[in-house]
């Protein structure tokens, strides 16, 4: 088990430094730059190639590369020249991760408390009214974009009605930062006012962003609840007499639970591609939204290393995945 | 007293716009205390639907039950849901066919195991798994105190049913049925399950509801035979009875397909011709009429009943003879 997370950890190494090249490359690439991005069209050639010079694009592109790796296996990955000049990468990813992590967990979390147990509750009552509503209902949540639902939370529930927050994270001013995910601060410190109110302010982004995740694990889990009903160790737990919840909950959700795991590794994976629309319509200061505005102004550092840690975010996610498929079922950890 | 009485059990399948399917059609037999009873017949005659019916374990939507299954002056299809959850893995047990189907796996044996002595006897699981080990080693399987902690892949297929025996068993009920437990078994295994589950049917006195398609089976472990065919049953003996002299004309064709050893050289097998499929329905016809070497005219116009011709219990209008008029015939 330790050798095997190892291994995998190594592969991961491999694996961000060919994907760090090839954002590279594919960054500069791009029509537009940095240069139009800060100074206009309208700049005179003088200023741009000072600027050019500046940022070091004069120079071949591999030689540019090897600068730029040389300079992160120190940890310095440049400083942003568009979302929040003057400030670090690494300082703005840092300051960012924690918002769009908290946000992610809340997420997933609406998804796994309603999508599992309505999962299952479908399977039980399978082709009833129950099933059919609720399983029209996952159709709609996946078919509905992701922006569309923000705006449509935002404007019903903060706009309208007025009852949630519609942006950033914290209206509380004077909360004291220890981990960065604002909620957990709280609960630390004790400062149950400010811990309630950036939850207030989590609870329409994390639904907008959580309902695929949710939809899909609700489908997921009814299809792998509906196959281990089926199964023939459910009949021999039924003939044993066994209560009906023992059977629910050691032979059917656990057996029902391995491709379940996989589906929550994928949709976390999956999640940043949400959270860059969700943060974006409820001005949630994530790394979501640096990466919409570092499209926007062109910020090659600060868009190299969002993307490679996004990357890494997703390896990370589906190695505990594996891990905890391991730890279900038997037949993969005692081979 | 008989300590299982089937009466008239039928089993009526409905699926949603399909033609409704009666896969047991008014089955009736006794099972005495300790007696060991074959069920025998080929694929799809319905063995496996009147023992999962006996066990309230048919799919609640889709399946109508209908007849009787007292078990010592309880009718079982009258129980709740949760009375016949009481019941089952306490007074009735059962074994199931493929062994590695049948056990959970993510579950470690020993849990398996012990899970029915929780439910049942309100054991610790700490006392359960103790006793769960005892019960392995009872049914033969090596070294049980680490086999309690390894999970069903890490068994042998023999070692599984065995595994499967002992979950049966465990609470001592007083009947078992098992559901062709040897079928998915190698032939050398089949040999040491069957004698596993006499020996501890004779040693526990308990009941024994044997289903089969092998009457191989049926002969070295049962007392008394019911043959069903198309869900109905057409013969019922007792053991040496029906071997020596088969009078349905289904019984006689399987006895004779079986290879036998003192067989004179040269004497070929005689298997039944055509299948299941060629059935007809048994409403206004003998269902076993278009297979039958012995059929009548009137065997595709009337339904042959039930009677009983000395101690056997035959459905057919034109039975087999007895070997000894047999002889007399071929003799004149
Ligand atoms: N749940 C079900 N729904 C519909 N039909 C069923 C169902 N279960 C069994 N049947 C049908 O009932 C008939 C009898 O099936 P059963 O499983 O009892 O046969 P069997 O005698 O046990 O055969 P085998 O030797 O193959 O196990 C078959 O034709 C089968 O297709
Ligand atoms: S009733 Fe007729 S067709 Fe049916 S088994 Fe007897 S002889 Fe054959
Ligand atoms: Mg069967």
């Amino acid at each position: 088990m330790l050798r095997y997370t190892v291994r995998r950890l190594l592969q991961m190494v491999v694996v961000l430094l060919v994907l760090s090249l090839l954002v590279f490359a594919w960054l500069r690439a791009l029509p537009g730059g940095p240069v139009s991005a800060l100074l206009g069209e309208r700049a005179t050639p003088e200023s741009r190639h000072d600027l050019i010079v500046q940022l070091g694009l004069d120079q071949p592109i591999f030689v540019q590369y090897l600068k730029f790796l040389g300079r992160a296996l120190t940890g310095n990955f440049g400083t942003s020249n568009g979302v929040q000049p003057g400030t670090t990468a690494m300082d703005l990813f840092l300051t960012r991760f924690p918002a769009t992590i908290e946000l992610s967990v809340f997420a997933i979390i609406i998804a796994v408390v309603f999508g599992i147990p309505l999962g299952y509750m479908a399977a039980k009552r399978r082709g009833g009214w129950f099933d059919n509503a609720t399983v029209i209902g996952s159709l709609v949540g996946i078919a509905v974009p992701v922006f569309f639902l923000a705006f449509l939370l935002k404007y019903i529930f903060a706009v309208k009605l007025g009852v949630l927050p519609s942006d950033s994270r914290q209206s509380v001013t004077d909360a004291t930062r220890v981990t960065g995910f604002f909620v957990l601060d709280g609960i630390i410190t004790q400062e149950w006012d400010a811990a309630w109110d950036a939850f207030r302010h989590l609870i329409l982004p994390a639904i907008a962003l959580g309902t695929i995740p949710f939809a899909v694990v609700f489908r997921i889990t009814r299809a792998a609840v509906l196959d281990v009903l089926d199964e023939d160790y459910v009949r021999t737990a039924e003939s044993k007499g066994l209560t009906a919840q023992l059977i629910r909950r050691r032979h059917v959700l656990r057996n029902a639970m391995l491709p379940v795991v996989t589906t929550i590794g994928l949709q976390t994976g999956a999640l940043l591609a949400g959270a860059v629309l969700t943060e974006n319509v409820f001005a949630f200061p994530g790394v979501g939204q640096a990466l919409a505005l570092g499209f926007e102004r062109r910020d090659y550092p600060v868009l190299q290393l969002l993307i490679m840690m996004a990357a890494m975010v997703y390896v990370v996610v589906n190695l505990l995945v594996d891990l905890s498929y391991a730890l279900i079922d038997p037949r993969i950890r005692t081979r | 007293m008989a300590l299982l009485e089937v009466r008239d059990l039928t089993v009526v399948f409905q699926r949603r716009g399909e033609q409704p399917f009666t896969a047991v059609d008014g089955v009736s037999f006794d099972v005495e205390p300790g007696q060991t009873v074959g069920l025998v017949g080929e694929s799809g005659c319905g063995k496996s639907v009147t023992s999962l019916a006996i066990m309230g374990l048919l799919p609640k939507r889709g399946a109508t039950v209908t007849g009787s299954v007292k078990f010592e002056d309880t009718d079982l299809l009258r129980l709740s849901g949760n009375q016949m959850r009481d019941r089952r893995g306490r007074d009735l047990g059962m074994v199931f066919q493929d062994p590695l189907s049948s056990l959970n796996p993510v579950i470690t044996i020993g849990v398996q195991v012990a899970e029915v002595l929780e439910r049942h006897q309100g054991m610790s699981r700490k006392k359960a798994l103790t006793e769960a080990a005892g019960l392995l080693d009872k049914v033969g399987i090596p070294d049980p105190n680490r086999r309690i902690s390894e999970y069903p892949h890490q068994l042998s297929g023999g070692m599984r049913q065995r595994a499967l025996i002992a979950m049966a068993l465990a609470c001592k009920p007083r009947l078992l049925i098992a559901d062709e437990p040897t079928t998915a078994l190698d032939v050398t295994i089949q040999a040491q399950i069957l004698s596993l589950l006499k020996g501890l049917v004779q040693d526990t006195g308990t009941a024994l509801i044997m289903i089969t398609h092998d009457l191989g089976v049926v002969a070295g472990l049962c007392d008394e035979v019911n043959v069903l065919y198309g869900g109905r049953v057409v013969e019922r003996a007792e053991r040496h009875e029906l071997f020596a002299e088969p009078r349905h004309p289904y019984t006689h064709g399987l006895l004779a397909s079986i290879p036998r050893l003192d067989a004179p050289r040269g004497e070929r097998l005689m298997p039944i011709t055509g299948s299941v499929s060629d059935n007809i329905p048994w409403d206004s016809a003998c269902a076993f009429a278009p297979r039958c070497p012995n059929a009548l005219d009137v065997c595709r116009e009337v339904t042959p009943e039930q009677e009983w011709r000395g101690s056997r219990l035959l459905r057919c209008h034109n039975p087999v003879q007895p070997a000894a008029a047999e002889t007399e015939e071929a003799s004149v």
